[in-house]
């Protein structure tokens, strides 16, 4: 996925602009910082660097947002990744006995990325990804959110855009940048429902009784099912992918299918497939025989979010930063916003280029050089406020506003229990 | 220290306090100074337990009556506390306290042993826990309740009108439930993190963070305290482990012990550089196990795996004797076929191979995978090739794979029925009697580098191949009769309790 606008070898030049009066530090150490609620968090958090030629820089740390803002202007990095919070300051791994230096805490995350689906999607491949295939990501994120809050009583998710093929979720709650590795991997394995590699031509399976969390899940996808995979993917549309279908479905039905004809109650999309059987009537009618979902084990087989489990699983993993930009696409990595999930489109998330260019324009109006009240009264100094009237000349302004709102919520979780029980009966 | 609650002065009279009850959970370690030759009998004698437990958990489905049974009798023989509930606590008698007390303090001598690498704390948890469920499950409900109240575990009932809200979904959460009422059910409520095996397999509902557990269910979150607890406890242990192991008595016993049962690592290899790049494809076809050819294949034919799959596949091939030169130009040339260019090959992978033989990083010298670890952990997923066959594929798949090695139909039947079984192992056994042409292959596979030095002892190609000196020991007989430690009766003097600080 290439834009139009973005050119990677102009990357050096507009780099440095970037982190000089674009990227919302302020924002950004509010966030890694936590209200400040426990010593050190941000002190002892790992970030690492890529720098040009794939040079790569592990363990920095930065004792204030002011260290790591000169830092990261002079070596202005090629992508910024977010590790865990250290037992100690990561830039000095190297002078503390070995085996003390540990990774403590993290957010829970989840990496979602398009290249997993290549199986079921017939518009791309690879890295590549167009709006008919993006859908899966809107699925992903509903399914997932909805579990996370719901069925582990989460609130503080971030989703993040990757900047070229995928999404990213940091789940910020104390408790879940708490968990343990084993917790970690259970959370993962409870949301993972696609499984096995290669050599697994059924990926789903599902038994009875349904859960709960499936039944929803399949809820999420028998809404976007028809449009995408019908319409969009033509799943039904020619004789390949229609094999496809038909290796997932177990031999004594399409058995009973061919020897049986008869009327069939009719889906949306009418198309007979080679063995003149209506297909349809396969994903449309619920269980033929007792104990058997074939109709919704495909479904979930091409609509069902695939995990990376193992870069939920580790406290010490890494993964790309908010805000930091896609080399290849030059893309930045923008919050999404959840309420409008639907409206996301990742062709329209602006590119280094195009802010940096938004930046040289004339400005408009005077409402632009408006400073929120709530701004004005901090004690920032010069240079900080000149960056936020330099960003909100941006597109990139809208993708901050939702970064801000999402940490105004976890500063007021921060705010004692009584709060919190108030907000846990509102929310469920 | 964490050891919760330990302090000598309180225990005012250990005896009835400390083996109030035939269960333990192991939370204090013992306080009394044995002998060399107890601490010696009372090890080898829980390892005989172990083993017997991992064994009859690989050929047993784990709670049957066979398995139960067989486990029963292994208990008396071995004289570890069983079953006896003991009504008051005059009545602990000398033999039942002297089996609590071996029960006990073996436990602790095996920590020490265990704890060194994570092969052998996953080996001894995976027992220790297995262990722990069967004997659990064996006590009477009301024993039950008192040995949770004994070691504090408390967890919240549900009351009736949350459970008739929740009904349906309760119902459909729990395989044990549905059928009876949900209003005759009793249910605990406790935090997901305590229950995770259920929340992992979906097994239970689970609302805003907690976890609805069926009474009979409750044995799991029990469980996963126990694994948390010990797998903790480990760690520490493992910690002191240097004081320990200055102790030139214990040092060789406590190796010896680790030894015994969980075989060798393989990653220590004498046939080291035996092996010449050209033999590697001929000998996948005849002496590697299924999952290390499927690997061998897919990297032939895309010139790439993933990461998984290099880590199985890598450390394989090092175990067998690849050297570090060999390991590069191997994988070099493969993925240089593909998409990868020298530069890239050198700059993304490189170092990761160089990782795997202790060269880069931490400079851990990376042991081969067991059978275990490849079924257990990891599974693969999209667009991985790593895994065990007999646990990763499709039934249909398998069987054609087999199909196309030639293995005829009825010896497909019978590893297709181990693996319906979940036999992984012993399916993978059966293919390596199937096409070695052997009834019997008398040794019990959990290596895939076992796989490969035993079908290379039997094709002849062991003058190639050489075999380690120390072959793994299989019998527990053999283990008991040949003691390496020759100071077998020396009294020991330093308090047991030492050893268990946190260092
Ligand atoms: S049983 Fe072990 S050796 Fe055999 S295929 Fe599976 S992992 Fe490989
Ligand atoms: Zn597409």
């Amino acid at each position: 996925m290439t834009s139009a606008d973005y050119e990677p070898a102009s990357l050096p030049d507009l780099l440095p602009l970037y982190y000089r009066r674009l990227f919302p530090f302020s924002q950004y150490y509010r966030w890694l910082n936590y209200g400040g609620v426990q010593k050190n968090y941000f002190q002892h958090r790992e970030f690492s660097f890529t720098l040009k030629d794939d040079i790569y820089v592990r363990y920095q740390s930065f004792s204030t947002q002011n260290e790591l803002e000169k830092e990261m202007q002079k070596m202005n990095p090629y992508k910024i990744d977010i590790g865990a919070v250290y037992s100690h300051r990561p830039n000095q791994h190297n002078t503390v006995k070995s085996g003390t230096f540990q990774a403590l805490e993290k957010e829970l995350v989840f990496d979602i990325d398009m290249t997993d689906y290549d199986d079921v999607r017939s518009c791309c491949s690879a890295a590549d990804i167009c709006p008919k295939c993006w859908t899966l990501m809107t699925i992903a994120i509903r399914i997932l959110d909805r579990a996370l809050r719901e069925d582990f009583g989460f609130r503080h998710l971030l989703w993040v855009y990757s900047g070229r093929r995928g999404v990213h979720c940091w789940v910020c709650d104390e408790a879940a940048r708490k968990l343990s590795v084993a917790a970690r991997s259970a959370v993962a394995e409870y949301l993972s429902l696609v499984k096995g590699g290669e050599e697994t031509v059924r990926k789903v399976v599902l038994s009875d009784p349904i859960h709960p969390f499936i039944r929803e899940s399949l809820a999420v996808v028998e809404r976007y099912f028809p449009q995408y995979a019908l319409q969009d993917q033509g799943v039904l549309g020619h004789k390949e992918s229609v094999d496809k279908v038909l290796a997932l479905v177990p031999e004594d039905i399409l058995f009973m299918e061919q020897i049986g004809g008869g009327p069939y109650y009719d889906y949306t999309v009418h198309i007979q497939c080679q063995y003149n059987m209506p297909l349809s009537y396969l994903l449309s009618q619920s269980t033929v025989k007792k104990g058997q979902h074939f109709e919704k084990e495909i479904m979930l087989q091409y609509c069902y979010p695939r995990l990376d489990v193992n870069v939920s699983k580790g406290v010490n993993h890494l993964l790309k930063s908010p805000f930091s930009v896609h080399p290849k696409t030059g893309r930045i990595s923008v919050p999404i916003d959840f309420k409008q999930l639907d409206r996301f489109d990742p062709f329209d998330v602006p590119t280094i280029s195009r802010i940096c260019e938004e930046l040289d324009r004339p400005r408009v109006g005077e409402e632009e050089e408006q400073v929120d009240s709530k701004e004005k009264d901090g004690d920032m100094d010069a240079v900080e406020r000149r960056r936020i009237r330099d960003y909100k000349r941006t597109s990139l302004a809208k993708y901050v506003k939702i970064l801000d709102q999402f940490l105004d919520g976890v500063a007021r979780s921060n705010k004692g229990e009584l709060l919190k029980k108030s907000d846990l009966q509102k929310d469920f | 220290m964490q050891f919760p609650g330990r302090q000598r002065k309180v225990i005012a009279n250990p005896k009835a306090e400390l083996y109030r009850h035939c269960l333990q959970f192991y939370g204090q370690p013992p306080l009394e100074n044995i002998s060399l030759t107890e601490f010696e009998t009372f090890a080898v004698e829980r390892l005989k337990l172990l083993k017997t437990v991992e064994n009859l958990g690989v050929s047993h489905v784990k709670g049957s009556e066979l398995y139960t049974n067989k486990l029963d009798k292994e208990f008396s023989n071995l004289h570890f506390p069983y079953k006896i509930e003991v009504k008051d606590d005059a009545k602990v008698g000398p033999t039942e306290y002297e089996k609590r007390r071996k029960d006990h303090i073996s436990h602790f001598i095996l920590r020490l042993a265990y704890c060194q690498t994570e092969d052998l704390r996953r080996w001894f948890i995976q027992q220790e826990v297995d262990l722990f469920r069967y004997r659990f499950n064996a006590l009477a409900s009301t024993y039950k309740t008192s040995f949770l109240q004994h070691n504090n575990l408390h967890y919240d009932t549900v009351g009736l009108e949350e459970k008739m809200v929740l009904s349906d979904k309760l119902i459909s959460s729990s395989y044990a439930v549905s059928g009876c009422k949900v209003e005759d059910q009793d249910y605990y409520k406790v935090p997901f993190q305590d229950a995770l095996d259920l929340v992992r397999n979906r097994k239970v509902y689970l609302k805003a963070g907690y976890v609805y557990i069926p009474n009979q269910d409750i044995i799991i979150t029990v469980l996963n305290d126990f694994r948390t607890q010990l797998s903790k406890a480990l760690a520490l242990t493992a910690r002191s482990l240097p004081t320990v192991l200055s102790d030139e008595r214990l040092q060789p016993l406590l190796s010896h012990l680790s030894h015994a049962y969980v075989g060798q690592d393989y990653s220590i290899q004498k046939s080291i550089g035996k092996i010449s790049l050209e033999q590697i494809d001929p000998l996948s076809g005849k002496s590697f196990p299924l999952c290390m050819r499927q690997l061998h294949q897919s990297l032939r034919e895309s010139h790439h795996l993933r990461h998984g799959g290099r880590m199985q596949y890598g450390l394989f091939l090092k175990g067998i004797g690849l050297t570090l030169d060999q390991a590069l130009q191997f994988w070099r040339s493969e993925f240089t076929k593909g998409k990868v260019d020298m530069d890239k090959f050198d700059k993304a992978y490189a170092y990761s191979i160089r990782h795997m033989f202790g060269k880069e990083g931490k400079r851990t010298d990376y042991t081969p995978y067991s059978c275990m670890k490849v079924i257990l952990s990891n599974p693969p997923s999209q667009g991985d090739h790593h895994g065990c066959p007999f646990r990763h594929s499709d039934a249909e798949l398998l069987k054609q794979k087999l199909q196309s090695y030639k293995v005829s139909p009825s010896g497909i039947a019978q590893i297709l029925d181990l693996v319906k079984g979940m036999h992984y192992q012993l399916a993978c056994q059966k293919y390596f009697e199937l096409t070695h042409n052997i009834e019997d292959s008398g040794f019990s596979l959990n290596h895939p580098n076992q796989y490969f030095l035993e079908s290379q002892k039997l094709l002849g190609g062991a003058r190639e191949v050489k075999r380690e000196a120390d072959p793994p020991q299989r019998a527990p007989d053999a283990a008991v009769k040949q003691p390496p430690n020759p100071q077998p009766l020396a009294e020991m003097t330093e308090d047991l309790d030492a050893y268990f600080q946190d260092g």
